[in-house]
């Protein structure tokens, strides 16, 4: 109802005690192909599917080596993720100068969340319009993060961000509680289950998706085209469904496409904001 | 009216040697491994070789503490490429880098004095000369730091092409075998460290080919 007349710049607060330039920063990253990330004690899987604009265009890269410890997956505004990345890269090159140690990656996203929220209260800024899935090994194991547009970051055992991602997230809600003990090629299998519920019914090839792996002695690496279309064939022609293939179906239908608004208050009424969670 | 001097310098000279030689497919790089500060010896068991990319490996000699900065910066800078490239930085590039690198500091220089060794782009061996403020130049071996007075003849007499007038032109690359240019560096390093205080206790050879990096170490006179 009052949306208009509150979203004109970020510092406009609305009478609801919403921040309307943030929310929407926060629908851009729906609008975006989707990213997921899922891990174990020992490794992080970041995984995405490749949206290329034309037949006639390469698609755009959406993860990111961030050192050989850390990776990204970013989701929304690919021109601001890409930015991000850098100042990552950067932070933790100047970190292992001084310190010639790898960055704690829950340090990395507290400075990436602080650096998110000055252009939620500045008015000549704009928030960043990308999510990043922040997937990082350090001394105290394995982390997965997300890191929002609003300045605010969660640590999770698996995620997924962008368009159609609750097909992805509904999938892992079933299976996350056996992710801590899953071996490395268990995880990227997971993954791509994942990502092919997200499909809803596009063939899942490697063409379409992008997979990457950071472990216990593993440093972070995308794995190629050749590898990932090899554990593709593996559990299709194995006729490996993921199981219960019933509720799947159900919730795909009821998903929609990827326009269809997610519960969280993307309508104009007052739901809870989506930063409050 | 003379000018009063500095007491406190912010320099020291920590010895040592080192050399490199550039062969057709693949490159020797060597240093004494003495770290000295005035006439006492600080340890025999010090490395001034570092490796700044796949194909490419640093020796320097002269203030230890700069050096080390140095190589910290060149290593930064070799992961900021490799970030915006997708690849390791070649030794031709390398070697512009580490030129501008020093030329950064024209007027606080790094005390270093370089050598650097790797394979270039066709796989052939080759040998970059520095001086403290960058200048720099491909030659086909190289010796720095206490003892290059001593190496650098003795190189000369068995690399060097008899004269630059001489046709047909000779490439700067040498025609040595590896293991013949391994026992080159030896023979140098052993004759350095008879007359040289600050080289000796021991030598860390890497010689760089196709088929990847070797590692060498040689005892010398350790007085």
């Amino acid at each position: 109802m009052f949306r208009n007349q509150y979203d004109t710049d970020v510092t406009t607060w609305s009478p609801a005690g919403r921040l309307f330039q943030v929310e929407y920063a926060m629908e851009a990253v729906k609008q975006g192909s989707v990213a997921i990330g899922l891990r174990s004690k020992t490794h992080i899987v970041l995984a995405c599917v490749n949206k290329a604009n034309s037949e006639l265009s390469s698609h755009q890269r959406k993860i990111f080596k961030v050192d050989d410890h850390i990776g990204v997956a970013i989701a929304g505004l690919t021109a601001d993720g890409r930015v991000l990345s850098r100042y990552m890269r950067s932070e933790c090159i100047n970190y292992g100068y001084t310190y010639e140690s790898p960055l704690p990656v829950g340090r990395l996203v507290v400075q990436l969340a602080d650096k998110a929220q000055v252009c939620t209260q500045r008015s000549w800024k704009r928030p960043y319009g990308v999510g990043l899935l922040v997937a990082g090994l350090d001394e105290s194991g394995a982390h997965l993060y997300y890191n929002c547009p609003s300045g605010n970051y969660f640590e999770y055992q698996a995620f997924a961000i962008g368009s159609r991602s609750q097909a992805a997230k509904t999938y892992l809600e079933r299976k996350f509680e056996k992710f801590t003990e899953s071996s490395r090629d268990d995880l990227v299998k997971d993954a791509l289950f994942a990502i092919r519920e997200t499909l809803q019914g596009e063939k899942l090839t490697s063409h379409v998706c992008t997979v990457a792996v950071v472990g216990v002695g593993e440093a972070f690496n995308i794995l190629d085209q050749e590898t990932v279309q090899t554990l593709i064939n593996e559990f299709e022609i194995s006729g490996e469904e993921a199981p219960i293939n019933e509720s799947n179906v159900e919730q795909s239908g009821g998903d929609g496409d990827g326009a269809a608004p997610d519960q969280r208050g993307a309508a104009a009424e007052e739901g809870a904001a989506p930063m409050d969670i | 009216m003379t000018k009063e001097h500095a007491n406190w310098s912010p320099y020291d000279n920590n010895g040592g040697t080192c050399v490199a030689i550039a062969g057709a497919d693949y490159c020797v790089i060597a240093a004494d491994t003495r770290m000295s500060t005035g006439y006492s010896i600080l340890t025999r068991d010090y490395s001034k070789i570092c490796k700044l990319a796949d194909k490419s490996f640093m020796a320097s000699s002269g203030f230890q503490a700069d050096v080390k900065a140095l190589q910290k910066v060149l290593s930064s800078r070799h992961l900021i490429y490799q970030h915006q490239h997708n690849k390791q930085m070649s030794c031709p590039a390398m070697a512009q880098l580490l030129s501008n690198t020093l030329y950064y500091k024209r007027f606080f220089p790094y005390y270093a004095f370089n050598v650097l060794g790797g394979l270039d782009s066709e796989g052939k061996g080759c040998v970059f000369t520095y001086d403290a403020v960058g200048s720099y130049e491909r030659v086909g071996y190289s010796a720095q730091g206490s003892g290059a007075t001593l190496i650098t003849p003795f190189l000369d007499n068995q690399l060097k092409s008899p004269s630059p007038l001489l046709l047909p032109a000779k490439d700067a690359v040498t025609p040595l075998s590896e293991a013949e240019a391994v026992d080159l560096v030896k023979t140098c390093f052993a004759s350095a460290t008879e007359r040289d205080i600050y080289t000796g206790d021991s030598v860390e050879i890497i010689i760089l080919n196709a088929n990847g990096v070797r590692h060498e170490s040689e005892q010398l006179r350790k007085d």
